[in-house]
């Protein structure tokens, strides 16, 4: 731990506060708080594609298979280990990560953003036609079991709350390490000049396509993690509106920091349900103004804000490694 | 001097129009190579065969006796092949120091885990000692989209050093230079290059640089190697002078040698 940089610290330090307001907050609110996290990690998928300036609007799609995995392993091999049911997930974000991303990766820019659109509404399609799997309804998941251990209750809540938090908490460090790493600095440059990136000796496609898998691996944890709070699935995770709320967030939120889709998955969740509440018709007209308002006056989202407020506390030559 | 590079009848069609024709270079070990042509001559053609930009419709393209031709970019470039460009290759919006850093985190990438920080200290002190090399570090901690053109030029030179190639190819290194500084410009560069052991071929449009700092010239012209001796042959050479040069060079050389004369009297 003695490598660990302030944002890491702040990750650590996270786990105890989330575990605080557990205990502190209204059950209404905690639920939010874990709801966001399970989001909050497809969030900070689609902020890890962004750095290589790569939006995707089918980030659902692996949303979705981490969702369905935890419904289809209940329900055809009986499984309700969340650790199995994890490792499952992830398995199938990564066969299909791994051969989507063969054809993805060569594409950049609005061609990326609706191959990804694409993909998820066919398996939208595909579910929603599927009865089997209980069509647009989807289908209810069990409660969660731990290595034997079966909580039920009050408790079955805290577990999967406290699980939760230590597997977003863990995720968001590693992609931090990650997005600091070799290949997350390539991903940084493959967005400013891809040619460039060749010719220094490194392929852009083969880093491109780990990021994607990368991507799409804790996008299916983050399924898990969210179908299991709330105990079932529906063919909805897949569909494109859901993929655009991410897109939302890490507008909303901004790129600078893997805190920042965290943080801005429960902002825009406490946002949705105010607006619901002044405005029941119209709450996705507030959305929209606050996402006009963002793009206007912090385009670079809200993390902008923190970092403006260091680089002014700080000597400018610190600033830098401030904001990493 | 032991060859490096070797092309075979080098060839290059886009279509009906033939950008190469039967190019026969060897380049050795340690040498520095001007090339010459006028737009169009094929000179950047044949830079981007070599460096993989470009496949050759036929012909080799011999590496240390290895047949490059037809590979990847990056393959090329771990070979120990850079290049640097006419327009400036950078990463627009990061500071000078970051992109050397990068392209020093590419070159030494297989010596660090995915999850340990890529840069560090050690890594900057390197990005700095080759800023300084090539006299740029006071600009370090500049958006490279706010430098002269000249800077940027070295910046990007620099990048393209840092995989420590065995040979670089400088496309019109000192364009968008101002002609007064095209000189120092030049001589910082070769200074930089020689202690490096870098066999270096640089594409240039300006003579008295060609003359003052190729022992061995190229001339390109449509698509065809019209001489390759040492530049003061090429320079004189008729088919050089009427086809690439034009009369300006000569002119001005015989202006320069009645101004000789007259001061002398």
């Amino acid at each position: 731990m003695k490598d660990f940089d302030k944002t890491e610290w702040a990750l650590v330090i996270a786990f105890p506060v989330l575990l605080a307001l557990m205990v502190l907050l209204p059950r209404w609110l905690v639920n939010y708080v874990q709801i966001s996290m399970g989001m909050g990690l497809v969030a900070l998928a689609v902020m890890i594609q962004m750095r290589a300036g790569l939006v995707s609007f089918g980030q659902g799609l692996y949303f979705c298979v981490g969702g369905y995995a935890a419904g289809m392993a209940d329900k055809f091999l009986g499984i309700s280990d969340i650790f199995l049911i994890l490792i499952l997930a992830v398995a199938a974000s990564l066969v299909l990560s791994g051969v989507l991303g063969l054809l993805l990766r060569r594409y950049r820019e609005i061609f990326f953003a609706m191959l990804t659109l694409a993909v998820s509404m066919i398996l939208f399609s595909l579910l929603s036609s599927s009865h089997g799997l209980g069509s647009t309804d989807g289908f209810n998941l069990p409660q969660a079991s731990y290595l034997g251990w079966t909580p039920t209750g009050e408790t079955g809540t805290a577990a999967l709350y406290v699980l939760t938090a230590l597997l977003t908490l863990t995720s968001a460090a590693l992609i931090h390490r990650f997005l600091r790493g070799p290949v997350g600095k390539i991903v940084e440059a493959i967005r400013e000049n891809e040619l460039r990136v060749e010719y220094l000796g490194t392929s852009a496609h083969a880093s491109v396509h780990a990021t994607y898998m990368i991507a799409a691996v804790i996008s299916s944890i983050g399924g898990v993690l969210w179908a299991m709070s709330l105990g079932h699935v529906t063919p909805e995770m897949a569909n494109w509106t859901t993929s655009g709320q991410f897109v939302f967030i890490v507008i909303l939120a901004g790129t600078g920091n893997v805190i920042a889709p965290l943080v801005g998955t429960f902002v825009l969740e406490v946002l949705r349900v105010y607006a619901v509440e002044v405005s029941p018709n119209t709450w996705q007209m507030i959305l929209g103004i606050v996402m006009l308002l963002t793009i206007v006056f912090l385009p670079k989202g809200l993390w902008s804000l923190l970092e403006r407020a260091s680089k002014r506390s700080l000597p400018h030559e610190h600033a830098q490694e401030q904001s990493q | 001097m032991s060859v490096i590079l070797e092309t075979v009848g080098l060839e290059k069609s886009f279509d009906a129009v033939v950008a190469a024709h039967n190019i026969n270079i060897r380049i050795h070990a340690g040498e520095v190579v001007g090339v010459i042509g006028s737009n169009g001559a094929g000179k950047t053609t044949f830079v981007n065969m070599v460096t993989g930009y470009l496949t050759p419709t036929a012909g080799q393209i011999l590496f240390h006796r290895e047949d490059i031709a037809g590979m990847p970019t990056r393959e090329i470039t771990k070979m120990g092949i850079c290049r640097s460009f006419q327009i400036p290759q950078l990463f627009p919006e990061l500071t000078v120091l970051d992109n050397v850093l990068i392209a020093l985190t590419i070159a030494r990438r297989g010596k660090r885990g995915w999850l340990r920080p890529a840069i560090d200290a050690g890594l900057t002190q390197d990005a700095m000692d080759l800023l300084a090399r090539f006299h740029i570090e006071e600009h370090a901690h500049k958006l490279t989209t706010t430098l002269a053109q000249g800077v940027r030029k070295l910046v990007d030179i620099a990048m393209a050093t840092v995989a420590q190639p065995r040979l670089l190819f400088l496309d019109e290194p000192t364009s968008g230079v101002s002609a007064e500084e095209k000189m120092s410009f030049m001589a910082t560069l070769i200074d930089a290059l020689k202690a490096t052991d870098t066999s270096v071929l640089f594409i240039e449009h300006d003579m008295e640089l060609i003359e003052a700092f190729a022992p061995r010239c190229i001339a390109f012209y449509e698509g065809t190697i019209l001489a390759d001796a040492p530049t003061s042959q090429v320079l004189e050479n008729d088919k050089v002078r009427e086809f690439v040069i034009g009369a300006e060079f000569h002119r001005s050389a015989d202006d320069d040698a009645q101004n000789d004369m007259q001061k002398g009297a």
